[in-house]
């Protein structure tokens, strides 16, 4: 990797580019007026949704494992950092009490065990890490060991976060149940109402997309990337070559969960809930859906997805709320069917059709 | 004078009417005699024959006495005194229209005529607290003769459980006419929990007629009984209730077992209907079909339409136009009927949208089956928001047929009829695909096709359409499993979704490419789900624990219960 081609380099430059508009410039449009809170709130959803895509793509483009879990593991993280966010209402809450409203409501006068703990900032960040990876050790564990591959994957992955989510729904788990969590007041001490909390929030989000980004593309280049793809194209070949699979697979696995799960920590500031209905097949399958209109096995793809798709969202559902569905729908059919590739691939395919026109009066 | 032979006509009828009641002792006539009656020690001896009588005149008659609503008059001043009852509306002068209590026949005078009568110009047949004890009695024992079998074993129960020793002979009497059998074994639990009060040499038999009788409903009723002999330092009584409920324990536990099997009987019976579409699509022909629980939905809808068009018919609105669809207001048998012409009907709607589908996606992805779970899902959302839009998003009435209600119960366990029905309609269906599968040339094709293509294909046969026509009828089963849903579940545009992800456990669990291990898969997972409940009261916990079961148990065997053998590596 001494010497990067042209390629490379242009990329670099345009990542650049594109991170210091996201990251300085864009935020600094923002503190002048030119450009409206909503907007950088909006736009750090979507950066957080684009995390989310390229956890997805890591699993499902290079490494060909369909994860539909990726929302669980994304709502786990938004859970951890939205119990942090619970205990720093404090008293503030509707009933005045030193515990969260909806304990209030469950009969509690004092705070569960497990809740205590996440007052503390530095806890609740590692408990966002720790958690979500931990599970995604058990079940990564035990899916590859079993050799548990292709479409089996995908179900069963889909199993779990449908587990998750009737568990979470209850109220007996303590984690607010069927509402989640919301009226979040404060983050380390900044009132997340403050048009500059959420401009911070929106600088991280950008500064960790640009790192994961980054050390992806760092990832993608050495050997292990190599072997991560070619697990994907013929997983049986490489397992004859004398590589636990099951070990790269893992580890890309919790890696992905990793991702997600920063990914769901930074969006539950700045949306200001999390409730249990993020965390269905469905979502994931949104994520899938994001990814694969973006391009996948590429990077840059699911950022680019998840951006345009959530942005048609909020046209549409401003627009034609019946016909959301039916767009999101028959894109991914579209998509599917015509456009493999995704729109990353969209100049490829017109450079090639230019040719194709170019070359025909020659011929 | 023409009058007075009327007059005393009426008068030596009436003297008839009422000897040769008494001599029949009908109701009526009993209370008659009871109001004229002079002697008190009379009044309640006739009251009290009036103890395990079934007729409806009584309570009225009864409850009109104790609230002042009977009223004796004579006709005319010489004739004998005749009780009556007011009824019906006051007219200007405050008159009702008077029904004689020995006959209920309106009163009437002289001239033939109905005679009105003013309540308040009139005396109130007098009772007292004797007789009104009396006629509690009898009204009390009333409802145990109620024509109507559930609410006369409720009334027997509630006498049982006020353990009153009083009214024991009115039990017994009971007893003695009771043809019906659960109401003869209420009786008889009521008459044993009753002589729980009564001397000890009777409580001792009670307790063993209880624990014979396994009674359910009087645990609660006998575990007080015991601890009271405890206390009293009467151990041999206690014992003998201590064996009681340990007997009824036992009986109990009985029910239980063989409620949660039949239950988890049924629930498996559902998934094995739902499921065994998938596992024609999705398990012969390895196609990811995330839409197959629209198919359910879609099938559901087929039911609901011919229902509506059974009865009143319907409007579809549908990207801004609307379709009428007049009904043919079928009435009574005729409109039970629906459910059999809904049924083919379902199928063929589900097969052809999933023919549709096959040809303009699916087949395009055969070699894609990742690919081809997320273009089904795209279809299962376009499906769904077109059923929104075409039936609202709110869940629809389908009314099911009244022979789906009603439950058979054997020794306590109860069968409902509906789980009964899901059982058989699995059984019916699961036959009906081993026919096709196995007795047909197109299942012939079918199986040729997914054991081997590419030989299949040099054979000569068309695998482009078996491949529609297999999924077609993995389709079409999707749309049966949602007839019969309509039949015991909600119906909404998100029906499938319900059960999409039970759908692929069942078929995962089985082993992919096995029509019997789905069948096995099916009723395990609804028996485990089942025992799981009732071993935990909870159901969304039990839920999650047989998810994560599914999960443990692939890691012993991953690829089902059945295992098609392969030497492509990559199957």
């Amino acid at each position: 990797m001494s010497t990067l081609s042209t390629r490379h380099k242009v990329e670099l430059i345009a990542a650049s580019a594109i991170g210091l508009f996201f990251i300085v410039i864009f935020p600094l449009l923002n503190a002048h007026g030119m450009v409206s809170n909503f907007t950088i709130n909006l736009w750090g959803k979507y950066l957080c949704y684009a995390l989310l895509a390229i956890s997805v793509d890591l699993l499902w483009g290079y490494t060909g494992l369909l994860s539909l879990g990726q929302a669980l593991f994304f709502s786990f993280g938004g859970y951890m950092m939205g119990m942090y966010l619970m205990r720093m209402i404090g008293d503030l809450g509707q009933y005045h009490k030193p515990i969260p409203d909806f304990l209030v409501f469950l009969g509690w006068t004092e705070l569960p065990k497990f809740w205590k703990p996440f007052a503390s900032f530095p806890f609740a960040a590692s408990m966002i890490f720790l958690l979500p990876g931990l599970l995604a050790l058990v079940f990564g564990f035990l899916a590859f060991r079993s050799r548990i591959k292709g479409v089996y994957f995908s179900i069963l992955t889909q199993a779990l976060t449908y587990g998750a989510s009737l568990m979470f729904f209850r109220n007996d788990m303590l984690m607010g149940g069927n509402n989640g969590f919301t009226d979040f007041k404060f983050i380390l001490g900044h009132d997340l109402r403050e048009a500059s909390t959420q401009r911070g929030l929106f600088i991280v989000t950008a500064i960790v997309l640009l790192l994961v980004y980054a050390s992806l593309r760092l990832l993608s280049h050495t050997k292990f990337g190599l072997v991560q793809r070619a697990i994907r194209d013929g997983e049986n070949r490489v397992l004859f070559s004398g590589y636990a699979t099951a070990h790269f697979k893992l580890f890309i696995f919790v890696v992905a969960a990793l991702i997600a799960s920063i990914g769901g920590a930074l969006y539950v500031p700045q949306v200001g809930i999390i409730n249990p209905s993020e965390m269905t097949p469905d979502k994931s399958l949104e994520a899938v859906v994001w990814c694969a209109v973006g391009g996948r096995g590429t990077l840059v793809g699911p950022i680019i997805g998840a951006i345009s798709i959530n942005s048609l969202k909020s046209w549409a559902s401003r627009a034609a709320p019946d016909y959301w569905l039916v767009i999101l729908g028959g894109l991914f059919v579209v998509v599917v069917l015509l456009l493999p590739g995704g729109i990353v691939s969209i100049p490829a395919r017109l450079k090639s059709l230019w040719q194709r026109v170019t070359r025909q009066p020659s011929a | 004078m023409r009058s007075l032979t009327r007059f005393i006509f009426i008068t030596l009828f009436g003297l008839l009417a009422f000897g040769c009641a008494f001599a029949t002792e009908s109701p009526r006539a009993i209370i008659t005699a009871a109001i004229l009656a002079k002697d008190q020690a009379h009044k309640l001896e006739l009251i009290g024959s009036l103890v395990g009588e079934s007729d409806e005149a009584i309570k009225p008659l009864l409850m009109a006495w104790k609230e002042d609503g009977l009223f004796v008059c004579k006709a005319s001043d010489d004739a004998p005194p005749l009780p009556v009852i007011l009824t019906g509306d006051k007219d200007a002068n405050d008159a009702q229209a008077a029904l004689r209590v020995d006959n209920g026949q309106p009163l009437l005078d002289a001239v033939g005529k109905p005679v009105r009568l003013v309540a308040g110009d009139l005396t109130s047949v007098e009772h007292d607290a004797e007789l009104r004890h009396a006629m509690k009695n009898v009204l009390d024992l009333l409802d145990l003769a109620t024509p109507d079998i559930i609410k006369r074993i409720q009334a027997i129960q509630a006498v049982g459980f006020s353990q009153d020793v009083e009214k024991i002979p009115a039990l017994e009497k009971r007893l003695s006419l009771e043809k019906n059998s659960a109401a003869r074994k209420s009786l008889l639990e009521a008459l044993a929990v009753t002589r729980l009060k009564a001397s000890d040499a009777e409580k001792l038999s009670a307790f063993n007629e209880l624990k014979d009788l396994h009674s359910l409903s009087s645990y609660d009723l006998i575990r007080t009984a015991m601890r009271e002999e405890e206390k009293a330092g009467k151990p041999e009584l206690a014992e003998a209730g201590l064996h009681a409920l340990k007997a009824i324990d036992l009986h109990k536990t009985k029910i239980n077992v063989f409620g949660t099997l039949f239950r988890g009987l049924s629930l498996g019976s559902i998934l094995l209907i739902v499921a065994i579409g998938l596992a024609i699509t999705f398990g012969l022909m390895g196609v990811i079909n995330m839409a197959h629980g629209e198919m359910i939905a879609v099938g559901a809808y087929t039911t609901y339409l011919v229902e509506n068009i059974f009865g009143t018919g319907i409007t579809i609105p549908f990207f801004g136009f609307s379709l009428p669809i007049p009904g043919i207001h079928a009435t009574g048998w005729f409109y039970q009927t629906y459910f059999l012409v809904a049924l083919p009907l379902s199928f063929l709607a589900a097969a052809l949208v999933g023919i549709a589908l096959e040809r303009s996606i699916i087949r395009f992805l055969y070699r894609r089956p990742l690919e081809s779970l997320l273009a089904t899902w795209g279809v299962s959302l376009l499906l769904q928001q077109a059923l929104k839009l075409m039936f609202g998003s709110n869940n629809v009435q389908v009314s099911s047929p009244i022979y789906l209600s009603g439950n058979w119960t054997i020794d306590d366990i109860t069968f409902g009829w509906n789980r009964i029905f899901v059982i058989g309609f699995a059984g019916l269906i699961v036959f009906g695909v081993w026919l096709i599968l196995t007795k047909t040339p197109l299942g012939l094709l079918i199986r040729s096709v997914m054991q081997n293509r590419n030989m299949a294909s040099c054979m000569g046969v068309r695998t482009e359409r078996v491949n529609m026509l297999t999924f077609g009828l993995g389709s079409g089963l999707a749309g049966l499993a949602g007839a019969f849903i309509s039949q015991i579940g909600n119906v909404g545009p998100s029906l499938g979704q319900n059960y999409i992800v039970d759908c692929f456990m069942t078929v995962v669990v089985g082993g992919v490419g096995n029509l019997a291990g789905t069948i096995y898969s099916a009723l395990g997972i609804g028996l485990v789900d089942q025992s799981l409940q009732q071993i935990l009261l909870n159901p969304v916990l039990g839920k999650i624990l047989v998810l994560v079961a599914i999960i443990l148990f692939l890691q012993w065997k991953p690829s089902g219960l059945f295992v098609t053998r392969s030497r492509n590596l990559d199957d």
